[in-house]
């Protein structure tokens, strides 16, 4: 019995990991991007989860800066505060493959092969796989990204997980 | 018509509340490998033996189509299904069995009423109030009545506690006001309304008064002719019975005037294509097949309900609701939102700065199912600034050591978040 309230707890704080409960405390960029040039807001309307994200966007393609507003859970606030971490410096193509990446891996799905995908580390975002083993949670870890991905594609696109 | 056999026990008397738990086989599962403990009755109840037993048997024996055939099995069918339509009456006290119309549920019920009572009725100018605690399926169909008539939808406020503030609700009630609609007991906040005064007050203004009684009608004795309720709606679902399945309440001469809601066969006498003659109350609100079934089911889960009596439920939960209040306040930073004097077995609540999703979560790991989120009353949230809230809410198969689970559930998800 204890053995297995251990488990359970380890379960647990595989899902909430130290590096989440600290984004989701002292989320990072986050606040309004007065000049983004790309933004998207996501909605969780199951849970209530409502995040804004910005982007600015250079001419040659460098996210060069990223925010967030809103609410959610632990793990879909977490999950923003890291993707803004992530993308800033990278290109709005190199994000459009990490996020294909990201949604493969958090979903448990085989990459989806145009040969980019798979050679690429998704280095601290591999914190939020703990969601793989909590079906319900796996839209609150990706609803950052579908955002992202509205953004950069359809400018100011709301996108819900429902 | 030999219903199946009864739950063992018939025999013995009333049943003991705390016998009931058995009653109802889902709950003796494990979630997560731990025990379930069962929290989310105010979403759904789970279904007894009785009434799964009912419908089996049922579909085994007598399915055929109702009203119909002139065999047999329709005859036994019919017989279910109009059966059913008695316990009721009997169940919340209806004056006549026509007054009984059965629906998909509480959001159909008001539906049927915003279109076929109030759309006729309304004009620009005109209102339609309703109080600020209500779920979406007591706003949605009025504010979608009001955009097809130029009505406007007021809302009347409420205080901190959770609790309709009477006084200005009573205010609200001008001489444009054609509808009030208001819930019984509160899904988000368990608040339980004075609605018998709120009536008294609206009909001494000639205004009717239409109940949402979803959240009453599993845990209060219902008497919808001692409360004077002009419509009253409830859903199978809440009360241990099948989902799909709901009533509409409605004083006969209100039904009698009404124009039907939907077309099709059931609800005529005579069709011909130069004219149609309806059928009678309340047939006339009963448009093609019916979920039979699940009418059999809802007659069952009320033979169920007056065989434990509501008054042994509503003395067991006032009392496990005390429990369940004086044990969360043992948790560290929680806030309980809802807080009326006068409350069914519902407790909203949040702890620090903890999302409710992820209380959920944990709990549910826990095998503690209790429900997160805006409850469909997002006003009620944005009364409170918070984007929701975890909800337990107890039903009659509900004891201490579920809200011991509980709380020791919700010390672990402090644990985890310290």
């Amino acid at each position: 019995m204890s053995n297995a309230a251990d488990s359970k707890t380890a379960e647990l704080r595989e899902l909430y990991r130290e590096l989440i409960l600290d984004h989701a405390r002292s989320p990072r960029h986050f606040g309004k991007l007065p000049d983004a040039t790309h933004s998207a807001e996501g909605i969780n309307p199951l849970c209530g989860d409502k995040l804004k994200m910005y982007f600015r966007i250079q001419d040659d393609g460098q996210i060069d800066d990223a925010r967030f507003e809103g609410s959610g859970c632990a793990i879909s606030v977490a999950s923003a505060s890291l993707l803004t971490d992530t993308v800033i410096g990278m290109t709005s193509d190199e994000a459009l493959h990490f996020f294909s990446a990201v949604i493969a891996r958090l979903t448990g799905r085989t990459e989806q092969v145009n040969g980019t995908e798979k050679s690429i580390d998704l280095g601290k975002i591999r914190v939020l796989e703990g969601v793989k083993e909590f079906p319900s949670r796996v839209k609150c870890a990706s609803l950052a990204w579908h955002a992202l991905n509205s953004a950069i594609l359809n400018h100011d696109q709301a996108v819900s997980t429902e | 018509m030999s219903q199946s056999a009864k739950a063992p026990s018939a025999e013995s008397g009333p049943r003991s509340i705390e016998a009931c738990r058995a009653d109802f086989p889902l709950l003796a599962q494990s979630i997560n490998g731990e025990p379930l403990v069962y929290l989310d009755s105010a979403a759904s109840s789970q279904v007894p033996n009785a009434v799964i037993d009912a419908i089996a048997d049922y579909e085994r024996n007598d399915h055929a189509n109702v009203h119909r055939g002139v065999h047999t099995l329709s005859h036994r069918a019919t017989d279910r299904y109009e059966g059913a339509r008695d316990s009721v009456q009997r169940f919340i006290g209806a004056a006549s069995r026509c007054e009984i119309v059965f629906t998909r549920g509480t959001t159909d019920a008001i539906n049927l009423v915003a279109q076929s009572y109030c759309r006729p009725k309304l004009a620009p100018g005109d209102k339609v109030l309703i109080t600020h605690l209500e779920h979406h399926s007591n706003i949605v169909p009025w504010q979608i009545v009001c955009d097809q008539t130029g009505a406007e939808l007021v809302v009347a406020p409420i205080d901190q506690s959770g609790q309709v503030d009477k006084a200005q609700l009573i205010d609200c009630m001008d001489d444009r006001v054609r509808i009030v609609a208001i819930a019984h007991v509160s899904n988000a906040l368990g608040s339980i309304l004075p609605i018998e005064e709120i009536i008294e007050a609206a009909h001494s203004r000639d205004i009717p008064v239409l109940v949402d009684g979803a959240q009453a009608i599993p845990h209060l004795t219902i008497d919808v002719q001692a409360l004077g309720a002009d419509f009253y709606t409830f859903s199978g679902h809440k009360m241990f019975g099948p989902t799909g399945i709901g009533i509409l309440y409605a004083k006969e001469a209100l039904l009698e005037a009404m124009p039907p809601y939907q077309g099709g066969g059931d609800m005529i006498l005579e069709v011909r294509f130069d004219g149609t003659t309806y059928n009678e109350l309340p047939y006339k609100f009963e448009a093609g097949t019916p979920n039979i079934s699940g009418v059999v089911g809802l007659g069952a889960a009320i033979g169920y309900l007056e065989e434990v009596g509501m008054d042994a439920i509503t003395a067991h939960e006032i009392r496990l609701l005390a429990y369940l209040t004086s044990s969360l306040g043992s948790i560290e930073d929680i806030r309980l939102i809802g807080t009326a004097s006068n409350k069914a077995s519902v407790q909203s609540f949040l702890i620090g700065d903890i999302h409710p999703h992820d209380i959920g979560t944990i709990l549910d790991h826990q095998g503690v199912a209790i429900r997160t989120g805006h409850h469909c009353a997002m006003p009620v949230m944005d009364f409170y600034g918070i984007p929701g809230t975890a909800r337990a809410s107890l039903a009659l198969y509900n004891n201490e050591d579920d809200i011991d689970r509980l709380v020791a559930a919700l010390t672990k998800t402090v644990e985890i978040f310290s």
